[in-house]
């Protein structure tokens, strides 16, 4: 259970890494996420090479350094978990600093941490770097059902407007006098969320009733150019690839 | 509860992503008879709303807080087809904007957060509302419906990690430990879900998707003390209540199908892989059955096997789902 999501990770930018489509570069996180997770746990020099392929691509989009350090907070509850598996693993143990762990539940911790940062920065590196519109297009040009992806244009595109009524709603609350200390003052937050709720959707149906009156047929029209090139392909899937060169070395 | 990349082994990760995408199909066709043409605007605007309470903190004990995770509570409102497509565009958008859960693990957090909370809430509601109808019964039915969701996840979880995950540790105690801390949560889940449909039922009834059976015909009284009831307005949707819970059986079915053949696809090669070291290693031989069995402590997840018996689990899977897919179209024609 993490806490909520404040903002949004997109950075305006003007590198190569930028200007790649969104196609290209979701598609390269996703071979380099699968190329990381397959790799075996007990090579230690691997992940350091992804590590510093990562380092590199974030360079060259010119990220400002502690951007991304910041942004990996998301990832602290399953670091607690993956501390634990040491304590609470099972199998033949060992004695570090006065502690009596497992030794296949450190190769586990080791396993989890490693991979899901790599993965979370690889994440934290194609939000940093796409518009998330043009990344829900790419998504789109990548098979996701247009459904889908029309739906969660909706979302984010009305994502703030729900967001600042649910602000709203808690000055309003706050500037009572309210203050949610225990959970006798659940029922004050459920009638909020109720509230919202009716506010959401009845704004769902003026938005459906606004589009239909501008010709909505049930597709959104694509205006701006999505296709890649193979050169462009070719920079983008430069990472999973270097990344499968290193996985075929450490085997 | 975001499942990060590396948490589960290659074939687990397919498997639930294959379930999840055949899940996700059949809920885009339900999910239009629930909302016809409105869908995209609607479950947009409904998975913004899902996405801003999940950041609404509410106290629990001891000043600790929690926050929803809303699988039952879109159910219930918007119906179980458009919640289960409101749960993954937020997942998905969490995944792609936020870089909380892995991309290779968004098959599993769909399967997990979206498709179980959804399943066992309205599942466990609709139960509970045929038993007991009228506006109390929906307020008590959403309240067991969300407390039971929570655990439901979190035990669908302790099952995936014993199939495919990648550390040793005890189920059982893992299971009391997950299972104890959800249903904690689960209460707090379940309050604030009952209270918010409760509130919600007393400005617009209407917009409550579970209470669709209770509304009362209007009923037109004259000056001279006649009466008509007016024919309900939406009572075409009502038949179509009665395939609802073979739709959702099958569905179940296939999941399990799918869970069962993954054990056995991702099981089979370490059985193989335990026999050879048995060959290897007599004097341990017990032991390691064991431990390889049910540790799930394999070092190479990437080997050819596992792969091989990946793919025979989504190739299961998608039959199976597809001949779902075909018998609810064939479903729908018929009525139409």
């Amino acid at each position: 259970m993490g806490a909520g999501h404040g903002h949004r990770l997109y950075v305006p930018g003007d590198s190569p890494v930028h200007r790649l489509p969104a196609q290209c570069k979701l598609l390269a996180v996703l071979c380099f996420a699968i190329v990381v997770v397959a790799t075996p746990r007990e090579r230690f020099w691997a992940f350091g090479v992804y590590a510093l392929l990562l380092v590199a691509v974030a360079a060259v989009a010119r990220i400002p350094p502690g951007h991304i350090p910041r942004r990996m907070v998301i990832e602290v509850p399953f670091v607690l978990f993956a501390f634990l598996i040491p304590v609470i693993g099972l199998g033949e143990r060992t004695t570090v600093l006065g502690l009596s762990l497992s030794v296949p539940g450190l190769w586990a911790a080791w396993n989890i941490l490693a991979k899901a940062t790599l993965g979370v920065v690889a994440s934290i590196l194609l939000a940093t770097t796409s518009e998330p519109r043009a990344v829900l297009l790419g998504a789109q040009r990548l098979r996701v059902p247009g459904l889908l992806v029309q739906i969660a244009m909706f979302m984010l595109r009305y994502l703030d407007v729900i967001l600042d009524e649910m602000r709203r709603m808690r000055i309003a609350r706050e500037s009572r006098g309210f203050e949610a200390r225990n959970f006798r003052q659940i029922p004050v937050i459920a009638r909020s969320a109720g509230a919202l709720f009716i506010r959401s959707y009845e704004r769902g149906e003026r938005v459906h009733l606004a589009m239909l009156s501008r010709g909505y047929t049930g597709q959104m029209p694509i205006i701006q150019k999505m296709s890649a090139s193979a050169g462009q392909w070719g920079a983008a899937l430069a990472l999973p690839l270097a990344a499968l060169a290193v996985w075929g070395l450490s085997l | 509860m975001h499942v990060p990349d590396g948490f589960f082994n290659a074939a687990v990760s397919i498997s639930a992503g294959a379930v999840a995408a055949a899940g996700v199909a059949v809920c885009l066709r339900g999910a239009k008879r629930e909302l016809d043409d409105r869908t995209a605007p609607m479950a947009g605007l409904v998975a913004a709303f899902i996405f801003a309470v999940q950041m609404l903190n509410f106290p629990v004990a001891g000043g600790t807080s929690g926050h929803l995770l809303g699988g039952a509570l879109a159910a219930i409102l918007v119906g179980p087809y458009t919640g289960v497509l409101c749960m993954t565009v937020v997942l998905l958008v969490q995944a792609l904007f936020f870089a909380d859960g892995g991309l290779t693990a968004l098959g599993v957090n769909i399967f997990l957060m979206g498709i179980v909370t959804v399943l066992v809430g309205w599942g466990v509601f609709r139960l509970i509302t045929r038993l007991a109808g009228g506006r109390g019964g929906i307020t008590v039915a959403a309240f067991v419906a969300s407390l039971l969701s929570v655990p439901a996840s979190a035990l669908a979880f302790t099952a995936l990690f014993w199939i495919g995950g990648t550390a040793p540790i005890d189920l059982a105690a893992v299971a009391v430990a997950m299972g104890g801390v959800h249903v904690l949560i689960g209460i707090g889940e379940a309050l604030i879900t009952a209270l918010t449909v409760g509130a919600v039922l007393a400005v617009r009834p209407d917009l409550v998707y579970g209470a669709r059976g209770i509304a009362r015909p209007l009923e037109l009284r004259g000056a001279d003390g006649t009466s008509t009831v007016t024919p309900q307005e939406q009572a075409d949707p009502a038949p179509s209540v009665g395939s609802r819970p073979f739709v959702f059986g099958a569905l179940g079915l296939t999941l399990l199908l799918a869970g069962v053949v993954s054990f056995f696809a991702s099981g089979d090669p370490d059985g193989l892989e335990a026999v050879g070291e048995e060959q290897g290693f007599l004097s341990q031989a017990g032991d390691h059955l064991f431990g390889t069995w049910s540790l799930a402590d394999y070092g190479d997840v990437g080997g050819i096997p596992v792969g091989i018996a990946g793919i025979i689990g989504v190739g299961l899977t998608l039959l199976v789902a597809g001949a779902l897919g075909y018998a609810a179209r064939s479903k729908d024609k018929t009525r139409v």
